[in-house]
């Protein structure tokens, strides 16, 4: 039973890989390479944050912080202090992780709606220090000149490269994430979900494993904000703002929550809607939040489950 | 039941909630192995001594030792580690999991993969995993539910629920089991088959302390009854146990 759901996924894993492989070889158009990255990007965002709601069930309203310090970590690291970025990133990586230990201490003591504002003023915080910190961050203008990434001969400058770069990643975080959720430390996470006080009662350190979750969705963040600052090159306070916390929140919830793969339909689906609703320009905002709306309406579990439930349904037709 | 040590003794226990004195001196001790029923009426202090002893908070004053240590200020989630499990008045099971996936929920302080563990898979992980699905058949066996491991739990019907959450308790291999009303909501039947099941998991040497309302259920299987009443422990003995175990 069990082993079949292993293989089951193994192989599901492994498709996707090869799509992902057969899509970087033949797609030859540079801007949809683009979307694709920022996808893989965004995927890498809401499975991080998916881990904390979708399983452990603790909100995080200010997770654009963590994004944030990925990116201008590796900003600061590589352009004022002349560091490689390889050794950048495993330093913004390290960066969020002790910054979401320090923060989630007190926080994660909070619980629903007080957990929601605790995160919030978090993230409005950090927020203010990429925008105030002018000396260090570049301010409201944005950080300029963050350097092309390369390894050895292979650089990382064009679109194709920097999508298997990307996309590498996503792949590794997916196993990761599979093996953690299939795990002992999954089964407590998904317990705490389901009620905090049963999972006290069986011996579960809820207040240690929610840390630990915690600073694992940080980390993605972090690896996110890396990959993104050095695909731009420049970055701004505005991209790791509220606004930026909340869509987090939106993928995860579209795509469906406990769900690996609805973080990656739920980063698809709000990274390119935008742009597919340029056409209504100045009704964008409008069309965009009633797609997210009846949604919502009629798949209130999330695009995974509700496509799930309407082709289980169709079987039975 | 002298043969046995006491396994848990409450001493002197006091505990109140702003005026209300819910526990006022509070004294007893539960001999290994033996099954207590701890009546009274509402309101009387059932509930928070279970508490107590469960360290959802601690006691004003007084000692609670277990197994020859003070743990009148462990959090929860150390003394399930110790061998104290419990269940719920109202049953608090993980409703979106399988039946399955809660009693190896239920062996969390008996296994030891961490987050690291998980994600670089040791070879001893998959040991380990193996071994926690082993003990979770036989718990399933123990009580009845083999046949409905793969049901998500919050699927079950009421009674089978309740048996869910004894077995997720029995799954981290506890010393003391504590029962707070397991025949609430249960028909005769389930409240008959309840009554030797706990006979059964005394016999396991796990000692058990119940709340219940249902009288003939608690005495027909305490060796042991406490009765409390507006948080005193009442002087008057209840009439003694029906028939004594054989031990």
């Amino acid at each position: 039973m069990i082993n079949r759901h292993l293989t089951r996924d193994r192989l599901l894993l492994a498709a996707f890989a090869l799509l992902i492989l057969c899509t970087g070889i033949f797609v030859e158009n540079y801007y949809y390479l683009q979307m694709l990255t920022f996808i893989g990007i965004n995927t890498l965002l809401a499975l991080g944050l998916n881990m904390l709601m979708g399983y452990a069930g603790q909100i995080s309203l200010g997770h654009a912080a963590f994004y944030g310090i990925g990116a201008y970590g590796t900003a600061i690291m590589t352009v004022h202090w002349h560091l490689s970025p390889w050794i950048a990133l495993p330093g913004t990586i390290l960066t969020a992780m002790l910054v979401a230990y320090i923060v989630g201490i007190p926080t994660l003591k909070l619980s629903g709606y007080y957990l929601g504002m605790g995160t919030l003023g978090f993230g409005m915080i950090v927020n203010i220090i990429f925008r105030e910190w002018s000396s260090v961050t570049g301010g409201a203008s944005g950080f300029v000149g963050i350097p092309t990434l390369e390894l050895g001969p292979v650089s990382f400058a064009s679109g194709r490269s920097y999508f298997f770069l990307v996309w590498g990643f996503v792949i590794l975080s997916f196993i990761i994430c599979h093996r953690i959720i299939d795990s002992r430390i999954g089964r407590a996470l998904r317990a705490i979900h389901d009620g905090e006080k049963a999972a006290a009662a069986v011996g579960v350190d809820t207040a240690k494993l929610k840390l630990q979750v915690f600073v694992l969705s940080a980390a993605f963040a972090a690896l996110a904000g890396f990959l993104y600052a050095h695909m731009v090159f420049f970055i701004s306070p505005e991209t790791f703002s509220f606004i930026s916390s909340i869509r987090m929140v939106t993928m995860v919830v579209i795509g469906g929550m406990a769900s690996i793969w609805g973080s990656l339909l739920g980063a698809s689906l709000l990274t390119l809607l935008p742009e597919w609703l340029q056409a209504f320009s100045e009704f964008e905002m409008v069309v965009y939040g009633l797609i997210l709306m009846i949604v919502m309406i009629f798949l209130p579990r999330g695009l995974t489950r509700g496509l799930l439930d309407i082709y289980e349904r169709a079987l039975k037709k | 039941m002298t043969q046995h040590p006491p396994l848990l003794r409450i001493e002197n226990v006091y505990k109140a909630f702003g005026g209300v004195q819910a526990l006022n001196d509070i004294t007893f001790s539960l001999s290994s192995g033996s099954i207590t029923g701890l009546i009274g009426p509402n309101g009387a202090g059932k509930t928070t001594l279970f508490n107590l002893i469960s360290g959802v908070f601690p006691a004003d004053k007084g000692r609670i030792v277990f197994d020859g240590a003070d743990i009148r200020n462990k959090k929860s989630h150390l003394l399930v580690g110790l061998g104290i499990a419990r269940t719920f008045q109202n049953v608090e099971l993980f409703e979106t999991m399988t039946v399955l996936e809660n009693i190896l929920v239920g062996q969390y302080t008996r296994t030891r993969c961490g987050m690291w563990g998980s994600i670089l898979r040791f070879p001893w992980i998959s040991a380990e995993e193996k071994n926690s699905h082993r003990i979770a058949s036989e718990i399933l066996d123990f009580v009845g539910l083999s046949q409905y491991a793969d049901h998500t739990s919050s699927d079950l019907p009421f009674g089978w629920q309740r048996l869910l959450e004894i077995a997720r308790a029995l799954a981290s291999g506890p010393k003391l089991l504590l029962l707070d009303e397991p025949a609430a909501g249960l028909n005769i039947v389930e409240t008959l088959k309840l009554g030797d099941l706990i006979r059964k998991i005394r016999d396991q040497d796990i000692t058990v302390l119940l709340v219940e309302h249902d009288m003939s259920l608690t005495m027909e299987i305490s060796d042991q009854i406490v009765v409390l009443d507006q948080g005193k422990k009442s002087p008057k003995a209840p009439p003694g146990p029906s028939r004594k175990m054989k031990r």
